[in-house]
């Protein structure tokens, strides 16, 4: 496979994948204003998703107030902001459509179809969560079609390594909002404002029914930092995300045997063993700003070195 | 009067009568839901033509006209032969500019129109192309005055693109009206890309060991052909590459691949010569391979259609195509061509300028229906205005009379009406030279409008060559 095709499949698992995360954050945000905000010190939850997504500097050049309806325009539609559902949705498109030979007819119809209905609305037509929803449907259709339709060759796993390796980046970026922003005092741990929160990231994760399966009714951060890093159930947990991405770059190294380098499977092979070592007590030991930060780097070295085995052609 | 492609006065022409109980027999409101239905298939596997810089939809779609034309059997025959019959002519043309020049030595073309050509390429003289093949794949344009009057317009020698709509309003109309498939015999033009596939492969250049692997080379998706691009590699299973996945090294071109590099040996390039190869051509280009050239030249890969192939489909060498048929093959044309005026010289200046208002005027070297003057249709101002050009450089332009082109009923606002439509078929050249029965039907959507180019609005229509 031309490498480009294969970075531009890679890309378009990541894009959909980051359409979706852009849709979730801006309904945690949604949410959480919601709430009575009479404390002190979290005034602005916008400022702290900003903050999260490291999008603050971004927003300023073109917004003088962090209020919902800039959030909006910046979170869903804003072309100039590359993180946008409207810029993810269309690049994902965009790859989707240099690499059309690769891709069966339905996944294309998928994205484009997305597209299309993305470009066809504007700011202050839906509400967050409806918002929230057309975006996870069509990520359902494209993600189904993918499934459904594509050859399980080396272009299938690098849509779905993109996908993988986006979607643990995007898990560590939510929790993140949580634990550091969102709670700037420590006094307000285990309040019943800290429950709610936890509440809305498991919700944005489309993952509030399944954690009272799995963990009954208490909601706690040991709890839910337990099921969104370790828990091997979740889908989209860390260690799920890393294995998931694992298994497709195990796949790659058996197509293409050795005469293709594999440092990115030695890596995620690695962060997989570690995390499958680790409890959560250590976890909050360590901090869990810095443990999710220390992972958010890693996964960036691991896309690193998927460009440099497979996407340089070496030529 | 313009010849009307299906009535003869008031009698429908035999190639027509079923279409025409068709159209009798649809009702208006169905017809429109089939023609939003058309285009929503169309915007929906992405076929747009992007038209850049006049600030409209980037994704804009050719329409689609629901109403085919047809060729019977007898007439398709007739076309094929002159058209196969041209190609083999431009062909003995290009290997003969590039080697010993007999036609102008023989004094049948001014050696200044051949060598001071632009777009012909030093870079390639003495050089002997895989089965002496310079274009491989020619778009003759072709429109019809009467029952057996055609004209070829122009010969497109370089990279001529359209053969993707032949084959997808094909497929759009087959989706859509089954029924008149099935009540109608109709030659079936799907075995193109096996062809064109074949016929990349034919020429694969004499270092090339095993079977060919043949790639499409593609400005990128910015261009406006790029989902033809994609479109043929993918009916081919070819890769589509840009320039930046491929590299020369050694004796070879090789394309970059997650397994690292693979050897190249022939490219269906969509790029202008210009761009191809910066340490040849224009060393800003971005889009080319840097050694391409050269790895050409010594029968590394092979180029199609070859660096230098424009020459033959020039304006100005348009004129003189029958003239090759008579030279190279001893054969009198079979097609004809539309009395030319060049107006570098004087007699031709002179009854072109008396006569603006009548004549179509046409640059050189210009496409897509820019840069022309449609006499007729045009205001005082106008052409008075390319009164000034042509005195400016009167090399830079021909003249013709204005074709009474003829009309196709076409599906319009209030009804069905005539339009006027050339037609475009695509002509293969490798160890063998093939046609598929059809071709691109263009159609000027304008009432009375002759430009019938999709940068001018110009729309599209299925192309049905009847069996016996």
């Amino acid at each position: 496979m031309l490498s480009r095709t294969a970075s531009n499949l890679f890309w378009l698992g990541r894009h959909m994948e980051r359409a979706e995360t852009a849709s979730r954050l801006f309904e945690v945000g949604a949410r959480i204003t919601m709430l009575p905000n009479t404390e002190e010190g979290y005034r602005n939850e916008w400022e702290s998703l900003l903050r999260a997504s490291a999008a603050s500097d971004l927003y300023r050049r073109a917004y003088d107030e962090v209020n919902e309806e800039n959030m909006e325009k910046f979170m869903i539609f804003d072309r100039d902001n590359p993180s946008s559902v409207a810029s993810c949705m269309y690049n994902a498109r965009e790859s989707g459509r240099i690499v059309r030979t690769a891709l069966t007819s339905r996944v294309w119809d998928a994205l484009n179809v997305a597209w299309q209905e993305i470009r066809s609305l504007g700011p202050g037509q839906e509400d967050a969560a409806d918002l929230a929803d057309m975006v996870a449907r069509h990520a359902s259709t494209v993600h189904g079609a993918i499934d459904g339709t594509q050859l399980r060759n080396d272009g299938f796993h690098f849509m779905k390594l993109g996908n993988a390796l986006e979607r643990a980046d995007s898990t560590a970026r939510v929790l993140d909002v949580k634990y550091f922003v969102l709670l700037p005092r420590v006094e307000f741990v285990g309040s019943g404002l800290d429950s709610y929160q936890w509440q809305v990231i498991l919700r944005a994760l489309s993952a509030h029914r399944s954690f009272h399966w799995a963990y009954g009714d208490d909601v706690s951060a040991g709890r839910v930092a337990h099921f969104l890093i370790l828990n091997g159930e979740a889908p989209r947990s860390l260690i799920t995300s890393v294995h998931e991405a694992l298994w497709h770059l195990d796949s790659l190294v058996r197509r293409y045997r050795d005469d293709v380098p594999h440092t990115a499977r030695d890596r995620a092979q690695a962060l997989a063993d570690r995390l499958n070592g680790l409890d959560i007590d250590e976890i909050f030991y360590e901090g869990l700003h810095e443990f999710l930060t220390d992972f958010i780097i890693e996964i960036g070295q691991i896309a690193s070195c998927v460009q440099a085995d497979y996407f340089h052609g070496r030529g | 009067m313009y010849y009307n492609e299906m009535f003869d006065g008031e009698k429908v022409r035999e190639a027509y009568t079923s279409l025409s109980d068709w159209v009798e027999r649809m009702p208006e409101d169905l017809r429109q839901m089939k023609q939003a239905e058309a285009e929503a298939l169309f915007r929906r596997i992405g076929i747009t033509f992007a038209v850049y810089g006049d600030g409209g939809d980037p994704d804009r779609l050719i329409p689609f006209d629901m109403m085919p034309r047809v060729f019977t059997q007898d007439e398709w025959r007739g076309l094929e032969r002159g058209i196969r019959q041209r190609a083999k002519a431009l062909n003995a043309f290009l290997n003969d500019v590039y080697s010993r020049g007999e036609i102008v030595r023989a004094g049948k073309i001014p050696a200044r129109l051949v060598y001071q050509n632009e777009a012909y390429e030093k870079a390639v003289v003495g050089f002997m192309p895989p089965r002496g093949v310079y274009s491989h794949i020619i778009g003759t344009d072709l429109v019809r005055t009467g029952r057996d009057e055609f004209f070829v317009l122009e010969d497109n020698c370089r990279t001529p693109s359209g053969v993707s709509y032949m084959l997808e309003n094909r497929e759009i109309m087959m989706r859509m009206f089954p029924e008149l498939f099935r009540g109608n015999k109709i030659e079936p033009v799907d075995g193109y890309p096996e062809l064109l596939r074949h016929t990349l492969e034919s020429v694969a250049p004499k270092k090339c060991q095993g079977k060919p692997r043949a790639v499409i080379l593609t400005p990128g998706h910015f261009n406006s052909a790029y989902y033809e691009h994609s479109f043929l590699a993918n009916l081919m299973g070819i890769e589509l590459v840009e320039g930046a996945d491929l590299f020369v090294e050694g004796e070879f071109v090789y394309m970059r691949t997650t397994e690292g590099p693979k050897r190249v040996d022939v490219i269906y390039r969509r790029i202008d010569d210009a761009f191809l190869d910066p340490l040849t051509f224009r060393r800003d280009s971005m889009l080319g391979v840097p050694g391409l050239m050269d790895i050409y030249r010594s029968g590394g890969v092979t180029i199609c259609s070859a660096p230098g192939a424009g020459v033959a489909d020039d304006k100005a060498i348009y004129t003189f195509v029958p003239e090759m048929v008579r030279f190279y093959l001893g054969e009198e044309p079979i097609l004809k061509n539309v009395d030319t005026y060049t107006l570098w010289e004087d007699d031709d200046y002179k009854y072109v300028m008396d006569h603006l208002g009548e004549l179509v005027v046409k640059e050189v070297h210009g496409s897509g229906g820019y840069g022309m003057l449609v006499g007729p249709r045009s205001t005082k101002e106008e052409i008075e205005t390319f009164r000034k050009l042509i005195q400016k450089n009167p090399h830079n332009y021909i003249a013709q009379p204005t074709l009474a082109l003829s009309t196709c009923p076409t599906f319009v606002e209030e009804g069905i009406a005539p339009r006027h439509v050339d037609l475009r078929p695509f002509c293969l050249c490798g160890d063998r030279i093939e046609l598929v029965p059809g071709g691109l039907t263009r159609v000027a959507l304008k009432e009375g409008s002759l430009v019938v180019n999709s940068s001018q609005g110009g729309g599209v229509k299925d192309t049905w060559v009847l069996s016996e």
